[in-house]
């Protein structure tokens, strides 16, 4: 027979990088769909709404400003400790959102997965996208609280154009939470307690960086433990743009993108190898 | 073959491993794929080949669909049909073989996938809409007419959770019967929703296939297969033993369950079904399964069935028809006289016992049809189970006939009232 132009062809095994974005990009509609209906459902029938989208950093780093300033005496120069915390919070939680939403794509999203195709990397794209709207809010109360001390007469914060990263600094963070959490949803069509690992592990990692602790105060021998962790370069890079402290290294910040280029690649991986038959698996 | 074959599926298999998947240990996993890394075969791995079993869903099917044709696939429950549709739809990939299409192909293996119970009707329109594939410009063309089809035009922007069951289904199928793909894989959607939205869906979907587009259906409505296919396949245990003419293909499938006078029915487990019938059986006055009952005596029907998952919602149907024909006689359900089977259920084993009272159904052959249904999801449908009703005493005879000239047996009392005519 000669070679006839089929639209597509269904065979066992197709190659590993085979990444469909073609079909991705022809999906467009229905990840934007995803985006909207993951904003608009996420706090239906609660009184505060999107609301909830500034609580969650403010609370936390209310907590955090009396448990480690006020009573652990943990020092950060003197950058009001309310807004050192938030300048951590903020960016970190993009990237724990988007691992921890990434991590259940199969688990929460089984029934549609099982009846209907379309290129499954639309759902974990949805959430890295919906996430983003999320970091904007809560970059909003950020920057409002942020003005705050700016404009006071006694303002500390020196800001600078290492701002400008800023968009570099939520693709590393994309990349690394869809990596790890492509990683983790793929793994966990077997072995579900990796769910529960999870939140340990996101957890580890926030301690493990400047966002509680700044680096300055870790005992040196110990001080390698922050610079293994590829978050530590962007909490660092946000502080130093927003705030002037901290200070800014090229190479961490590198290393960092590196990391998430690898996590994110072996992501893919995975989950293209898991996707194809996860239905028969759950 | 000729140049308008659209889809072309070429020995297509799909092996399941029966038994341990998942629960087997990480590190028994890790030392089976540390064996393989290092190119020997392990104990491990000799063991999984004889401690699970292999079960090839769908084997060595091969088969053309012409463009604008519609194609029926029939078969018995675990035959495979349901399994060559998801490959086909690419939920699940195939172990072995190619299938080519040409065109853009859309599958209805349920109504209303991803909807979300918060969002509106409106919202869930370009929801399901994008999820079927249809682009945003698509669905903003359609959505009149989607509303207009689904008769829900007031309670468009109602959360669907406020719906009720019937306005949901007809919501959903509005969306489905819109799409305008080359190639269109239906499942059972049509055994949903009252008999009017049936007719109607039916009338779509003759639509569909009259406007050349080509149709791959899977039902158990004979009648719908008979008068909206052209040509049939039929599959056994995977593997297709027949395809043609629709009326040949179905002749064959009728006449080759008849034959069998199975007592009992009794399905293989499937673990990938949430809910299963497991058994069905007819059951004579004294408890004995049969293949045929006395009208004289009432008899039952026993409808064995797991849940595998809780589930909320679901509840066991039956319908019987005359053997030749389609209309039903009786359908009930086991929530109909007891709405609390709906809400929601564990996990476990249920045996239903359905008493059918003497002298309903007349003397004849019938097919029983049984199925475990919410009112969007169809769990499992078990269909061509045959029994025959005999009458041992021949309550018509006395006027000389052999039996009464009506489907149903229903002796009914007359009251006479007489007086003598006075001259």
């Amino acid at each position: 027979m000669n070679k006839e132009h089929w639209t597509f062809i269904i065979r066992a095994r197709t190659g590993w990088f085979d990444l469909k974005l073609g079909q991705l990009w022809e999906y467009r509609d229905l990840i934007s769909i995803f985006v909207k209906r993951d904003f608009s459902t996420a706090y239906k029938q609660t009184i505060l709404g999107p609301f909830w989208h500034l609580l969650q950093p403010l609370v936390s780093s209310l907590v955090f400003s009396f448990v480690f300033s006020y009573i652990g005496r943990i020092p950060h120069g003197e950058i009001p400790s309310v807004l050192f915390y938030l300048s951590g919070i903020v960016p970190f939680s993009y990237f724990s959102d988007c691992t921890t939403r990434t991590s259940s794509i199969f688990t929460s999203n089984a029934n549609l997965f099982g009846k209907v195709y379309f290129p499954r990397l639309a759902a974990p794209l949805a959430v890295v996208i919906s996430n983003l709207i999320k970091f904007g809010i809560q970059m909003f109360l950020f920057l409002t609280i942020w003005m705050i001390f700016f404009f006071r007469p006694d303002n500390v914060l020196h800001p600078n154009l290492y701002i400008l990263l800023l968009p570099i600094m939520l693709f590393i963070m994309a990349l690394l939470g869809l990596g790890i959490g492509l990683i983790i949803s793929s793994l966990t069509i077997r072995y579900r307690d990796l769910t529960n690992l999870l939140g340990f592990g996101v957890q580890f990692l926030m301690y493990m960086s400047p966002v509680i602790l700044p680096v300055s105060i870790w005992p040196e021998k110990v001080q390698w433990i922050t610079y293994v962790n590829p978050l530590s370069p962007i909490v660092d890079t946000f502080r130093y743009g927003f705030l002037g402290i901290s200070g800014f290294n090229g190479m961490h910040l590198l290393y960092s993108f590196c990391v998430s280029c690898i996590l994110f690649l072996l992501g893919i991986l995975i989950f293209n190898k898991a996707e194809k038959n996860f239905i028969d698996t759950v | 073959m000729s140049k308008d074959v659209i889809i072309e599926v070429d020995k297509v298999s799909k092996q399941y491993r029966l038994g341990k998947i998942g629960s087997g240990t990480f590190a028994r996993e890790m030392s089976g794929l540390l064996s393989r890394v290092r190119g020997n075969k392990s104990a491990y791995s000799n063991l999984s080949e004889n401690e699970q079993e292999i079960l090839w869903a769908v084997k060595d099917v091969s088969f053309n669909v012409h463009q604008g044709e519609v194609l029926g696939v029939i078969g018995k429950n675990g035959a495979g049909k349901s399994t060559l549709l998801k490959i086909l739809s690419q939920i699940t990939q195939p172990t072995s073989g190619e299938i080519r299409v040409k065109g853009k192909m859309a599958s209805l293996l349920e109504v209303g996938t991803g909807f979300h119970a918060e969002l509106t009707g409106r919202e869930n329109i370009f929801l399901n809409g994008a999820i079927l594939g249809m682009s945003k410009q698509e669905i903003k063309n359609k959505f009149d007419e989607i509303v207009d089809f689904s008769g829900v035009e007031k309670f468009i922007d109602t959360p669907v959770k406020r719906y009720s069951s019937g306005m949901y289904v007809r919501l959903a199928f509005a969306v489905a019967a819109h799409l305008e793909p080359d190639i269109l894989i239906v499942d059972e959607v049509l055994s949903v929703g009252d008999a009017e939205f049936q007719k109607k869906c039916l009338g779509k979907m003759k639509d569909v296939s009259g406007q050349g587009r080509t149709v791959l259906f899977v039902s158990h409505n004979t009648t719908a297969m008979k008068t909206l296919c052209s040509r049939g396949i039929l599959l056994k245990k995977g593997q297709m033993i027949k395809s043609g003419p629709i009326t040949e293909v179905m002749d064959y499938y009728i006449g080759e369950s008849e034959r069998k006078n199975q007592v009992e029915h009794v399905f293989e487990e499937d673990k990938r079904k949430e809910a299963q019938i497991i058994k069905v059986s007819v059951v004579d006055d004294k408890g004995i399964p049969a293949t045929s009952v006395d009208l004289n005596k009432p008899f039952s029907l026993m409808i064995e069935y797991l849940i595998r998952e809780p589930i909320s919602g679901l509840s066991a149907g039956l319908s019987i028809s005359q053997a030749t024909e389609s209309v039903y006689l009786i359908a009930s359900n086991e929530a109909e006289l007891n709405p609390e089977k709906l809400k929601a259920r564990a996990a476990g084993y249920y045996k239903n016992i359905i008493q059918v009272p003497e002298k309903i159904l007349n003397v004849g052959s019938y097919r029983l049809r049984t199925g475990l249904t919410s009112h969007n999801n169809i769990y499992d449908a078990v269909d061509d189970i045959y029994f025959d009703v005999y009458d041992s005493v021949g309550i018509f005879q006395a006027l000389g006939y052999a039996k009464k000239n009506s489907v149903l047996s229903m002796q009914l009392q007359w009251n006479t009232i007489t007086s003598s005519l006075v001259q």
